[in-house]
């Protein structure tokens, strides 16, 4: 049986995760590079972005319906499953191309922040999820009044 | 539950023909063309582009559809993680046989184009006898 041993509060699939996250704006910032997705990850790819209340994760999944689609906050974590249906056409039909994929996914996002898990918003339009997630007064940045003595 | 784990995978770029003036990416959507006898239909995976932005075309056997997409992160918002890229969609067909353009339907859902491209009468394919002699 396999052990796994953990240090209490360490998660290393989520430290990993973070130096990857660490190395690639390095190099974004050495070489003026934007990053290119050479390194494919787990569908559905995500892009996260922040304002100062809410941070923002969206995904392009074009006819996934929202029936069909499951999230759960966890801790720190993002959990994103689901399924891509694509109704197979009669038999007479023959085929050009076919390029879309249908199947199911399941996929962790470690969230860059702490977040509010009973104040999150999904909504589905044109094919992108947005999730809207809550980030908890005390993460929130703070102006800070310099006294003159 | 669909029985296979979906594959991520990087938009592949359009190759640039002409110089754009919109800035920006242009990809290729992902598409399925299938035919029966009288139809010939089309579907593109197209996320982010609302029904009003699609543009399709069809010129002399020569199909064109294409797709702007709003902006990506609503104002105010900064980037922290960028896995893929947003761009337009821009495809170009050359379609085998002659389309009753008069026919066509397009509809968009949940960022996927369907186009429904009826053949005109003498495309149709026929059987035809062999007389003996």
């Amino acid at each position: 049986m396999p052990i796994i041993f953990r240090e209490p509060g360490l998660d290393p699939l989520r430290e990993l995760e973070q130096l990857q996250r660490r190395m690639d704006r390095l190099f974004q910032n050495a070489f003026g590079l934007e990053r290119s997705p050479w390194r494919v990850g787990v569908y559905p790819l995500v892009n996260i972005s922040e304002d100062r209340d809410h941070i923002f994760v969206r995904a392009e999944l074009p006819g996934v319906k929202a029936a069909d689609l499951e999230i759960t906050i966890q801790d720190n974590s993002l959990i994103l499953r689901g399924q891509r249906q694509i109704p197979t056409e009669e038999k007479q039909v023959n085929y050009h191309r076919r390029e879309r994929e249908s199947g199911f996914f399941r996929r962790v996002v470690a969230l860059p922040a702490r977040v509010q898990a009973d104040k999150v918003e999904a909504t589905c339009k044109d094919g992108i999820l947005t999730i809207k997630l809550a980030k908890p007064e005390e993460v929130k940045p703070r102006k800070i009044q310099v006294k003159v003595a | 539950m669909a029985e296979k784990e979906l594959q991520a995978k990087a938009k592949e770029e359009a190759p640039a023909k002409a110089e754009r003036v919109r800035p920006g990416r242009v990809f290729l959507p992902a598409v399925d063309i299938f035919e029966t006898p009288e139809i010939l239909y089309l579907v593109a995976d197209m996320p982010g582009v609302a029904a009003a932005k699609v543009t399709v075309d069809l010129k002399d056997n020569h199909l064109t559809i294409s797709g702007e997409v709003a902006p990506a992160v609503g104002a105010g918002e900064t980037m922290l993680e960028r896995e893929y890229f947003t761009g337009d969609y821009l495809r170009e067909f050359h379609v085998g046989s002659m389309i009753d353009q008069g026919k066509i339907e397009a509809t968009m859902t949940d960022g996927v184009l369907h186009l429904v491209l009826p053949k005109v009468e003498k495309a149709k394919p026929r059987k035809i006898e062999v007389k003996t002699a």
